[in-house]
């Protein structure tokens, strides 16, 4: 285990490359106000009207009533598609045939238009949280389980050897020299899949009409409330950062403490 | 009594033979140094001695309770500090001192300094890489130590540096060990016999056992075992060629 000093350090210069990512979306924010003075506030309202209209939502209960309903969402659709992708994933990674008669599926599941999904799901489960749920766990599912299953495929035969020749068992190979590489592969992927089961989830609950943000910005849609509907884009893009940067990127660093030992001076700054 | 003892080994990769009929005996606390000419099959021989090949003919036997081996390549996990590389293969049922004692005995054989311990592979040095592997194997109470061409990568005065280690640490009544090796130094250095693989992997070609115990050699005398070797006995003619791929 690292040291408290380093922890802290390492969260400090965490906190300190924000101020790179707030320039950068500073520059974004530019962009955005050029548009606005170019076309209007009834097509593009200001970056400064945005935020006052996501601050006055944030004000209602009812707001974070839905921006909680739809990150759980998203939340359990992830969880699902990282358990079982993982798993299936890692089956088909020991086992060539397997992953050979999986990929073709893989494929096909990637081909089928999220909206198709969104149609039989509706089908299948109704209009209700069981949807989108569903939904964000296809959505999320083949890319994980290429990301798990690449992961073991590609995995170091030496240190394999290495793990046997020291005469350790099956079970602790796996855990102490295979999943270690694989997640190598797969956290950058989980990421990825994060962001996709959240767009996935406010996708189907503005087509099921099934609450949450989606049906937030339905309304926002039909009463043409610009503002409103760019306040609710921000704020289902803050709840995937938060998540983001609260979950998946500490248990990252914490997992790969080796990679930033690697990096050059000039890059961890 | 032998630690290990190969008895016809045979193995062929996709049809073309490339080890046939080895026999040999590795005594308790012997260090026996394996030469043969790039391409005959050594590597073949120690993976099968060490369980990691199966032999199409032939069998093993093993009186030892343990072995490791150490690699070419250090071998080490890239997300794991040394202290960690080192303590991979120890027994977990240990309790968390006995496994820091046993990582520390074995990082100071191998002259690791404890401030090393918590780097990650990445920042260590090739000889010190190499040398968190020795340590691994050391730590893992083997018995018996597998090399293959650990030191190839390395610089001379390295080189001569972890030969020191293993002849302190193997051989000498405590492990038993087989030495894979192409640099006939080397092997008169550290080795209480060397034996010749044939170049075509058909056969053990013979053994010669050298008079003093490894590390009461002199640098000239292991200079003068080593021209007698290549210039006048006849066993060592094929040890410097070259044969990475011939046909058959």
């Amino acid at each position: 285990m690292p040291s408290l000093v380093e922890r802290v350090s390492r969260t400090a210069q965490f906190l300190w490359s924000g101020w790179s990512g707030l320039a950068g979306l500073s520059v974004f924010a530019a962009f955005w106000q050029v548009a606005h003075e170019a076309y209007g506030s009834f097509i593009l309202p200001s970056p400064l009207e945005t935020l006052a209209a996501a601050k006055a939502l944030l004000g209602e209960a009812s707001a974070w009533q839905l921006l909680l309903t739809t990150s759980s969402r998203a939340l359990s659709g992830f969880a699902l598609a990282g358990v079982i992708g993982t798993v299936s994933g890692c089956i088909a990674g020991f086992h060539p045939a397997i992953l050979r008669l999986v990929q073709p599926q893989i494929t096909l599941m990637l081909g089928v238009p999220p909206i198709a999904w969104i149609v039989l799901l509706m089908i299948w489960f109704g209009t209700g949280s069981a949807t989108v749920t569903t939904t964000a766990a296809v959505a999320c599912l083949p890319i994980v389980f290429l990301g798990a299953a690449e992961g073991i495929a590609s995995r170091d035969r030496l240190l394999d050897d290495m793990a046997l020749s020291l005469g350790m068992g099956r079970v602790r190979r796996f855990f102490h020299i295979t999943v270690p590489q694989m997640l190598n592969r797969l956290l950058p992927i989980l990421v990825m899949a994060l962001g996709t089961a959240f767009k996935a989830a406010v996708m189907a609950e503005l087509l099921a009409n099934a609450g949450g943000i989606g049906e937030a910005l339905a309304v926002s849609r039909s009463n043409l409330d610009v503002a409103n509907a760019l306040a609710w884009i921000l704020l289902s893009v803050s709840a995937l950062l938060g998540v983001e940067y609260g979950l998946i990127q500490p248990t990252r660093s914490e997992l790969e403490v080796w990679r930033h030992a690697a990096r050059p001076w000039g890059v961890k700054r | 009594m032998n630690a290990l003892h190969l008895n016809g080994i045979g193995h062929a990769f996709l049809g073309r033979t490339v080890l046939d009929r080895i026999t040999l005996d590795i005594g308790d606390g012997e260090l026996v140094a394996l030469v043969g000419p790039s391409g005959c099959g050594k590597s073949t021989l120690l993976h099968i001695a060490a369980g990691l090949l199966e032999p199409r003919q032939g069998h093993i036997i093993r009186t030892y309770e343990r072995h490791a081996v150490v690699f070419q390549e250090p071998r080490l996990l890239p997300w794991a500090t040394a202290r960690k590389n080192i303590g991979v293969a120890l027994p977990e049922r240990l309790s968390a001192r006995d496994r820091d004692d046993r990582i520390l005995a074995a990082a100071a054989a191998v002259a690791l300094e404890v401030e090393d311990l918590d780097k990650y592979p990445v920042q260590l040095s090739g000889g010190m890489k190499q040398r968190t592997a020795i340590a691994r194997a050391l730590a893992s109470e083997a018995d018996f130590l597998f090399f293959d061409e650990p030191f190839t990568a390395l610089d001379p005065a390295l080189r001569r540096h972890m030969q020191d280690i293993v002849i302190r640490h193997v051989g000498s009544g405590k492990r038993g060990g087989l030495f894979i090796t192409h640099d006939m130094v080397e092997a008169v250095r550290i080795a209480h016999r060397v034996v010749v693989l044939d170049r075509r992997g058909k056969g053990i070609s013979g053994k010669r056992h050298i008079a003093p115990m490894p590390g009461e050699r002199d640098e000239r005398m292991i200079f003068e075992t080593v021209q007698h070797f290549m210039k006048e006995d006849p066993l060592f003619r094929h040890v410097e060629e070259l044969l990475e791929r011939r046909p058959g």
